[in-house]
């Protein structure tokens, strides 16, 4: 009898680790925080004794971030930096991490936001995954932290990603813009001079598809990456507002430039300008086939820099061989040379409902400013604050992309997160279609123009 | 020992932790589910109750019904491709050299993880450097077939990794349910002169009708519900080519955020694997049959 009671208790206490290991995995990534006080996992965020100001008071500021020390080692490092500093500075203020990978992040961040219970500072996207969270009044406004001279830091077009109805509810602390990468061996080979303007990027096409190389790496599986060679254009073609303005129904997706836009896409199919299969082949498969020297050209965001300057996983013969050129311009389009596809990556947010919000503010401030500073240096990840490249000692790479960033003239947001996520898949369904010829510019025009209507109607 | 298992109390206490594990992680999520079928939610904001208007578009959504169309399909694949795992157990449960290798060498893909043989099954796809494509360049056919990227075939590209996956698990349950038919039997009829088709088609299949009725019901239920090879090799691409409910469901519930839409797609597929397992239920109803 007492071997059954031991088995039964052994039971139980088996169900419940079962069941508590499925709730259990996230705290396994909060607790690695580097020097805090507290390591009780999630107790209440905010602290007792504030009532706001007063700065001998001790406050705890609640910190949620997607860069775990083991898969984003740089940035994590960077945040504890900035964080220890503050704290230091400000001796009765403590900073609470609570760290988690990305998709986790998302989905911890929903969960927080049903119970109303988000963290005093944490991080968003732009544009279509921020709107939900402004509409739901979770994110404070953060103009009056912009105010006295820090919107000046940030490059022009950035801050605007994370405005709704004119407020703006964080601040960006990454910035990509996609240049097109090329081969500078294989375009040595066949006597290829970088294209000016379109036509000449099209006789570069010609040439290498002639010779059996593939002309550009595409893996179009996901999607988002078509997206780029599409939204690149039609900014050239009609420039950089008839796209943006029929995103927000100013303007209509049936616009000759944009229908226009989508027959050159096709043709540039037509042509086989991409590497074969390429829309059953995921962004990593198709970056491959750039990394071999199978493919000479790549149009891709700047996260990938680090591969083609510093990554000493990669062989030095094919960093060396990697040059980028701006996207031409087409003959009789509106678009510039300088204007850019691309967008802020992650931003902070401050909580509506945090009891310390104005603390909150401060250090968000603190935090933008020590982190552009520092990220591109140690990290290699561009800030969304203006670099002054005389100052850093970077791969020539780095300081050419910052300064085409200094004199962008403009820089239009990926349309994937321009559009709310219902029409975000229709837009990038209809590109895969129009990729892969199943749909002709008219019809991809008017599906994109139903499902924005339709968006805009409810 | 026989006192324990026969109080009502002692037996409760055993049940429970299954009893909690399964209502937690199962029936109440099923409920859930239905009840945010009713809802329009983006997964942050509120709530609102619609009623039935998410199932009212679900009826009308084409691109559903396509992706249902892909499922049923799918059915239709592995339960034809019963007969081929049957015919392979037959021929491994007949006293042959090397069955029981053989039987190993068939269960391999099972052990593997889905994620695994998606990957495998990428590489042998893929349209330059991939097993097929260049196997087929050798012999001098010049074209380029894209396997995942053609809408026309990529359907059967993925249906032949689903297939082979399972084929060692219903090949394995065949095979042990052939076992189990005592030799006596087998011996009289061959007494008897019948030959070794006679004696496949008239003792031993009708022998194990029963484990053959619980395979097409795993089989086809199966793959209305299938999600993981498709998920990882097309994602329901190119643009919806090779999408099933589920792969539909995850990407509106978790891509479009359209948690209401998505819950009802979910809760309409339990629906139909139920009518469906309910019909095969129906339709194979027969005797058991017994020699004896």
């Amino acid at each position: 009898m007492k071997k059954k009671t031991m088995t039964v208790a052994l039971t139980v206490a088996l169900a419940s680790a079962v069941a508590l290991t499925g709730c259990g995995s996230n705290n396994a990534g909060s607790s690695e925080n580097a020097g805090n006080t507290n390591t009780g996992g999630n107790a209440p965020a905010n602290s007792s004794t504030n009532t706001g100001g007063g700065s001998a008071e001790k406050v705890t500021l609640k910190m949620m971030h997607l860069w775990p020390a083991g898969s984003s080692k740089q940035q994590n490092m960077i945040v504890n930096d900035i964080i220890n500093e503050y704290q230091t500075a400000n001796p009765n203020v403590t900073i609470k991490q609570e760290i988690l990978e990305n998709e986790q992040y998302k989905n911890k961040l929903k969960v927080l936001s049903a119970s109303n219970d988000l963290p005093d500072i944490g991080m968003t996207w732009a544009a279509g995954f921020l709107t939900p969270y402004v509409k739901g009044s979770l994110f404070a406004p953060l103009d009056d932290v912009l105010g006295d001279g820090l919107k000046d830091s940030f490059v022009s077009g950035t801050t605007e990603a994370y405005a709704v109805d004119g407020k703006t509810y964080a601040l960006p602390l990454e910035l990509n813009i996609t240049p097109v990468y090329y081969n500078k061996a294989i375009f040595a080979k066949y006597n290829l001079e970088v294209p000016q303007t379109y036509a000449d990027f099209q006789k570069v096409v010609d040439t290498l598809q002639s010779n059996g190389v593939a002309p550009i790496a595409l893996g179009n599986k996901d999607r988002w990456t078509g997206s780029l060679w599409y939204m690149y254009l039609a900014d050239r073609l009609g420039g950089p507002e008839t796209l943006k303005n029929a995103i927000n129904r100013t303007g209509s997706f049936e616009d000759p430039a944009l229908v226009k836009a989508a027959e050159e896409a096709q043709a540039l199919v037509d042509k086989n300008a991409f590497n074969k299969g390429f829309n059953g082949l995921s962004n990593d498969e198709g970056k491959s086939e750039f990394m071999n020297g199978k493919a000479a050209m790549y149009l891709m965001g700047t996260w990938e820099l680090p591969n083609f300057t510093t990554n000493e996983t990669i062989p030095q013969e094919f960093r060396d061989s990697v040059g980028f050129f701006k996207f031409p311009t087409i003959e009789g389009g509106k678009g510039d040379i300088d204007s850019w596809v691309g967008g802020p990556g992650v931003g902070l947010f401050v909580a509506e409902n945090s009891k310390v919000k104005e603390e909150a503010k401060k250090f968000v401030k603190f935090f933008v400013e020590k982190w552009g500073e520092q990220s591109v240096t140690k990290a290699g990840v561009i800030p969304a604050t203006k670099v002054d490249t005389s100052k850093v000692d970077l791969p020539q790479m780095y300081i050419d992309i910052l300064n085409e960033l200094g004199k962008a003239s403009n820089i239009t947001l990926f349309a994937d997160v321009q559009m709310s996520p219902a029409v975000a898949q229709v837009h990038l369904n209809s590109i895969q279609a129009l990729f892969g010829k199943q749909v002709t510019p008219a019809d991809y025009a008017k599906a994109h123009e139903e499902a924005l209507a339709q968006e805009a109607g409810k | 020992m026989d006192k324990v298992m026969s109080n009502k109390k002692m037996i409760a206490l055993y049940v429970l932790p299954a009893l909690a594990l399964v209502l937690a992680l199962i029936y109440v999520p099923i409920v859930l589910t239905g009840y945010y079928g009713l809802m329009k939610w983006d997964g942050i904001g509120a709530m609102e109750f619609i009623g039935l208007d998410n199932y009212s578009r679900l009826v009308q959504d084409s691109a559903f019904w396509q992706s249902a169309y892909h499922a049923f399909l799918l059915a239709a694949f592995s339960a034809l491709s019963l007969i081929a795992y049957l015919a392979i157990a037959l021929v491994l449960s007949g006293e042959i050299k090397g069955a029981n290798l053989l039987r190993k060498i068939y269960l391999i893909p099972m052990l593997l993880s889905s994620v695994a043989i998606a990957q495998l099954w990428l590489k042998i796809y893929h349209p330059t450097n991939g097993v097929i494509n260049s196997l087929l360049a050798s012999l001098g056919f010049t074209g380029t077939i894209e396997w995942l990227a053609d809408t026309k075939i990529v359907l059967l590209a993925i249906f032949i990794p689903i297939i082979w996956q399972y084929a060692g698990f219903y090949i394995l349950i065949y095979y042990a349910a052939l076992k189990n038919i005592p030799t006596s039997l087998v011996e009289a009829a061959r007494i008897d002169g019948a030959n070794p088709l006679q004696i496949a088609f008239r003792v031993k299949i009708p022998l194990i009708l029963s484990v053959t009725k619980v395979t097409i019901v795993l089989a086809i239920v199966g793959s209305l519900k299938y999600f993981d090879l498709i998920y990882v090799m097309t994602d329901g691409g190119p643009n919806g080519a090779s999408e099933v409910m589920a792969s539909y469901m995850y990407h509106q519930a978790f891509r479009s955020f359209d948690f209401g839409y998505g819950s009802a797609i979910g809760f309409f597929l339990l629906l139909i694997c139920l009518v469906v397992t309910w019909l095969i239920r129906k339709l194979t109803d027969s005797e058991e049959i017994q020699y004896s």
